[in-house]
């Protein structure tokens, strides 16, 4: 595989990539994460302007919005974009793109080894800055920090499955020691064979993220037979979705939940006088907002095998649901039943959108 | 099990297949479980798996869904996806702990008037045995 080694730290060195392909004009635009330095507030940005990069801090571990979320109709524009994904908002792009929510065609997707993100409510708080250099030195050494996201910790897909630019940044990485480029793509090959750095050819070294890997999959284990143990039978399920307030906060920012006419958000689920006599009259009671139970089951069964486990959904729920390890923990097992993974190959098709003649002899 | 409890199946059954069946189990005078509620659908694949958990959370102690053999579908492929929503479902209920033997899917041509019968009989002797839906009492649903 081709590569560019640049004598800079990894945030640097990607930030001169960056310029690079928007200074050249091979890319219109850049989307990355960024830090807007007065207030120190984050967001993700999309810039056109070379003099704008600076503000830009395209390895930051703060996911505010997944941005497969937001790429979709940029993708669309016929524009080139660079974009600057982790590694499941790749997979949960590359899941958008098999739904025709996106193209690949007119992007750079760069990438990066992952240590995970803060969630939402350190980065609120303004806390990022302050953490970033313990966070650097955990993850460089391949372990896991204690305050990333849940499914961060448990995370096994850290290492980008299929971007056209990869930046090594977990594991391997040393803090200014060097920034390893892999090059996966012609086009990727083509726009970056001026980029100044050492051409040469690299193989992404596999054996210093095991450790991470292992540790991952121990956390990985453990999320999911916690959420066994206090989310099994209906009682299970009560005890962990009965805080839900309704407020479909967690399929808003689901980057696999597309449907701008979503059923739980249709007539459909517009209750009517007849509902509640009906309901009243079986049970007695009634909670209300009704259906919260039917939408997590829902989405369960419409998008858990396509679920990349970015950990959006839990960090905006105002309860404290832990819905991505629900997702995530569902989403194994719905998956596995068609030898599926989410977003490891784009020309490979959605589970529900195919089916061979002879399978599942045991139903029916 | 208190002998008085009468199951409720719900039954989406096709319209080409299993509602043809149940029919003709009907015309052809064979009795079958009076547990079975059923309701037309087009094609079984129009059973989206909302469907399914709506009458299993609405307290429905089993829920049926009934299509035409594999390679028979009316709509030529409509079944074989219903098959593969069908497993997901039960795969959601598994991995959440949840019974999903009160989920049922059966192949039902329109000329099976006695297998309809043998089904639905079968299936709510098993729904018997494994008792009310808990969601029935369930107000927190």
């Amino acid at each position: 595989m081709s590569s560019i080694t640049i004598e800079k730290s990894a945030s640097k060195g990607i930030n001169d990539l960056l310029r690079h392909l928007l200074s050249t004009g091979k890319v219109d635009a850049v989307l990355a994460m960024r830090m807007m330095p007065d207030t120190g507030a984050w967001d993700l940005a999309l810039v056109t302007d070379v003099k704008n990069l600076k503000e830009l801090k395209p390895l930051a571990p703060v996911m505010t919005v997944n941005a497969s979320q937001v790429l979709s109709n940029l993708s669309l524009s016929g524009k080139k974009i660079a974009a600057v994904l982790k590694p499941c908002e790749l997979r949960a792009f590359v899941e958008r793109v098999k739904r025709e929510q996106g193209s690949l065609e007119n992007l750079f997707t760069i990438s990066h080894t992952c240590g995970g993100v803060f969630p939402l409510d350190l980065v609120a708080e303004g806390k990022v800055d302050r953490l970033l250099p313990k966070y650097e030195k955990v993850v460089s050494a391949g372990e896991i920090p204690s305050n990333i996201r849940d499914t961060c910790k448990a995370c096994e897909h850290f290492i980008p499955m299929n971007a056209d630019i990869m930046v090594s940044a977990a594991g391997e990485c040393k803090p200014g020691e060097g920034c390893m480029i892999y090059l996966n793509s012609d086009k990727a090959r083509e726009a970056l064979s001026e980029c100044t750095g050492e051409h040469g050819s690299a193989v992404l070294d596999s054996t210093s993220l095991e450790k991470l890997a292992t540790a991952r999959a121990r956390e990985r284990e453990k999320l999911f037979s916690s959420i066994e143990k206090d989310c099994s039978g209906l009682d299970g399920l009560v005890n962990i979705f009965g805080k839900c307030v309704g407020c479909h906060g967690c399929s808003r920012v689901c980057p696999i939940c597309y449907c701008t006419l979503c059923d739980f958000e249709s007539i459909n689920f517009d209750y009517n006088l007849p509902y509640f006599e009906e309901h009243l009259a079986r049970k007695g009671a009634l909670r209300l907002p009704p259906d919260t139970m039917l939408f997590h089951m829902g989405r369960l069964t419409h998008m858990s095998f396509s679920c990349v486990g970015c950990g959006m959904c839990s960090d905006v729920c105002p309860v404290g649901i832990p819905v991505a390890a629900v997702f995530s923990r569902t989403g194994e097992s719905t998956a596995s039943i068609f030898d599926y993974l989410p977003g490891r190959d784009v020309t490979e098709e959605i589970p529900v959108m195919i089916f061979k003649e002879e399978e599942f002899p045991e139903l029916g | 099990m208190n002998k008085e409890f009468k199951p409720r199946i719900t039954s989406f059954l096709c319209k080409w297949c299993s509602y043809t069946g149940a029919d003709l189990a009907g015309t052809s005078r064979l009795q079958y479980s009076t547990s079975i509620i059923p309701l037309q659908v087009m094609c079984s694949s129009r059973v989206d798996p909302v469907f399914l958990l709506k009458a299993y959370l609405s307290g429905s102690d089993g829920v049926l869904l009934g299509g035409c053999h594999p390679g028979d579908c009316h709509y030529e492929t409509g079944n074989y996806h219903t098959r593969r929503r069908f497993a997901l479902v039960k795969e959601v209920f598994e991995s959440l702990g949840l019974e999903s033997e009160r989920l049922k899917l059966s192949w039902i041509s329109a000329s099976e008037g006695p297998k309809f019968a043998r089904v639905a009989n079968e299936y709510t002797e098993e729904i018997r045995k494994l008792g009310e839906n808990p969601t029935r009492k369930s107000i927190f649903l």
